[in-house]
């Protein structure tokens, strides 16, 4: 194990170490603690545990391949990363989507970060040991999931996009079931909402907790829900409107738009990412009542399609608000077959530096739920080491989640007294 | 708009500007990409940043070029009223036997998870960096092996010989 440079008394602070299994979200993930008393005084992260080297694979494949690689890079964001890819190709080889492909394209995108985000919500309540929540929250979200099986065929990796369009239509008997399902979820995420930002425990547990400040946000360069919250008005669909966020004028979402303080701790992540969910099922009626007929695709036959872009030169980049923040691809085409180089930028690798303020100054307990509140993505283990006076002691994640629930409990005790 | 910022670089750097082309071939996308030289490598960037104080830094990626490495560092600008984003990307070439760069995160602190990058990945050297350590390759993978490489010094020995295992 790594040992941190000392800076304050020896005999006061031990190194705690959490991970490679995450705390949160189990992913694969070394955080390295000074812990003073209860007090966290340096942070420090190590994340090697899971390169795959999807990039360097990429290099060896061609375009159409790698939209099903780009899809296997996460399992939540499995539309956004080839969205942000076949943006790149297509902006590339000067490639227009027909319009009725963009409203596809944007209605998949909005339903992954309905669930994205309800999933979030659950983990949160989770760590804050409210296990029902999670189980009420998970329930709603098998909805969603179920409408995307009905519009794509699967409920995740859906293999729908394709450069310069989609695969699969919509067609207008789906049309109801969707908009039923959106009505669902407009009971739900008030519902969700009444639960998660009007408890007086999960507010003793959320507000102040895990700031990031807006200077900080935008020094360390955060995106996403975790910039939204701190008051940085930065979403890829209002900065640099593509696909069908063109027609819709759509409005970066902060604590501020919604009448609301920013203090950008976890409550306003967590609000940010409900208003988020609203703002989601919104688009997508709004999309189903002006989609366009016409084409799907700007190439049918991929053979032909991949020939085309056989004889492509050039670079460029693609975009895409993914439900944790923008995703960014680069790409070099050199006329030849395989792609010359491939650069993914995941929201998550944008956020990590924010994690050191927020988790300055706070208690052990809070861990858990400020490392899940960026809503890391990265990959899985479990099992956390803590050093004390040269000895190891060995705690798992259930124990340090143990440590989290013994605190909401604590609280709600006072709340009654 | 984006004529705009060029020009502001143009006066600011004159010839060391190597090459600037501006790109729009996809409706509502705004791309520069500028070929600066290494030794004006930081005045371009600082020059972006003061002029233009709403500049986010996104990534930087890089590429083995056979004779140098080309580095490319993704800025977006936020532009007035409803304009959106403008994006630019500086692109610099170091040589493969000095592959030395200043750091950019005294400007850009948020910067440092890509610098890192570039080293382990391209075997760049970002002179005066704060944290110079491995990030997202193990501490156990090779030394002196960097798997963006396409030379002797990338990776493709060790894939080849992946099915040995750690058995020598």
């Amino acid at each position: 194990m790594k040992k941190i440079a000392d800076t304050g008394n020896e005999q006061n602070s031990f190194t705690f170490c959490v991970g490679p299994v995450h705390p949160a979200l189990k992913e694969p993930l070394q955080f390295t603690f000074k812990i003073e008393g209860e007090r966290v005084k340096k942070v420090d992260f190590m994340l090697s545990h899971v390169h795959r080297g999807i990039e360097w694979m990429g290099t060896r494949r061609n375009p159409i391949q790698i939209i099903y690689l780009a899809e296997r890079i996460c399992g939540i964001c499995n539309i956004s990363h080839p969205f942000a890819f076949c943006r790149a190709v297509e902006s590339v080889a000067g490639i227009e989507v027909p319009p009725r492909a963009e409203y596809i394209r944007t209605i998949n995108a909005e339903l992954e970060r309905i669930h994205s985000h309800l999933l979030w919500a659950g983990i949160a309540a989770h760590e804050l040991g409210f296990d029902s929540v999670l189980h009420y929250i998970l329930k709603a979200r098998e909805r969603v999931l179920d409408i995307i099986e009905y519009i794509t065929g699967n409920r995740i990796t859906k293999g729908i996009m394709m450069i310069g369009g989609v695969r699969r239509d919509i067609s207008k008997k789906q049309y109801r079931k969707i908009i039923e399902a959106m009505e669902y979820y407009k009971k739900q995420v008030k519902k969700i909402s009444d639960i998660l930002l009007k408890d007086h425990v999960v507010k003793a547990r959320t507000i102040n907790t895990g700031i990031l400040s807006k200077a900080d946000a935008i020094k360390l360069c955060a995106v996403g829900p975790t910039a939204r919250a701190s008051g940085v008005k930065r979403d890829v669909r209002q900065d640099e409107p593509y696909a069908a966020y063109k027609y819709l004028d759509v409005e970066a979402i902060t604590p501020a738009t919604i009448g609301k303080e920013t203090r950008g701790d976890v409550y306003d992540r967590t609000l940010v990412r409900l208003a988020e969910i609203r703002q989601s099922v919104n688009i997508i009626v709004e999309c189903l009542k002006s989609m366009p007929e016409g084409k799907i695709a700007y190439e049918d036959k991929i053979p032909k399609l991949l020939a085309e872009l056989k004889s492509v030169e050039g670079e460029g980049i693609g975009r895409h608000e993914a439900p944790r923040g923008e995703v960014l691809h680069y790409i070099k085409l050199i006329g030849n077959e395989t792609l010359f180089s491939w650069k993914v930028r995941a929201p998550t690798y944008a956020n990590l530096l924010s994690w050191v303020p927020m988790l300055l100054g706070a208690q052990i307990a809070d861990i858990p739920i400020i490392a899940a509140s960026t809503d890391p993505c990265l990959s899985c283990t479990n099992r956390a080491v803590i050093t004390k006076h040269g000895k190891h002691v060995v705690i798992d994640h259930e124990a340090l989640h143990e440590l989290s629930v013994k605190k909401t409990l604590a609280l709600r005790k006072v709340k009654h007294d | 708009m984006l004529k705009d910022i060029l020009d502001s670089f143009k006066r600011e750097l004159g010839e060391k500007i190597i090459e600037a082309r501006i790109e729009e071939k996809v409706k509502g996308e705004k791309r520069l990409w500028l070929v600066v030289r290494k030794d004006s490598f930081k005045r371009v960037v600082k020059h972006l940043f003061l002029a233009y104080p709403n500049t986010r830094f996104a990534v930087a990626s890089g590429y083995d070029a056979d004779t140098h490495i080309t580095l490319i560092y993704h800025f977006f600008v936020s532009l007035e009223g409803k304009a959106g984003d403008a994006s630019v990307n500086i692109k610099v070439d170091v040589p493969k036997n000095n592959p030395v760069l200043p750091t950019i995160t005294d400007i850009v602190p948020g910067a440092l998870i890509s610098e890192r990058e570039l080293q382990e990945m391209l075997g760049v050297k970002i002179k005066d960096i704060p944290d110079p350590r491995r990030i997202f390759l193990s501490n156990d993978f090779p030394k002196g092996i960097y798997p963006w490489r396409r030379d002797e010094y990338g990776p493709e020995r060790i894939v080849r010989d992946l099915h040995r295992g750690d058995k020598e």
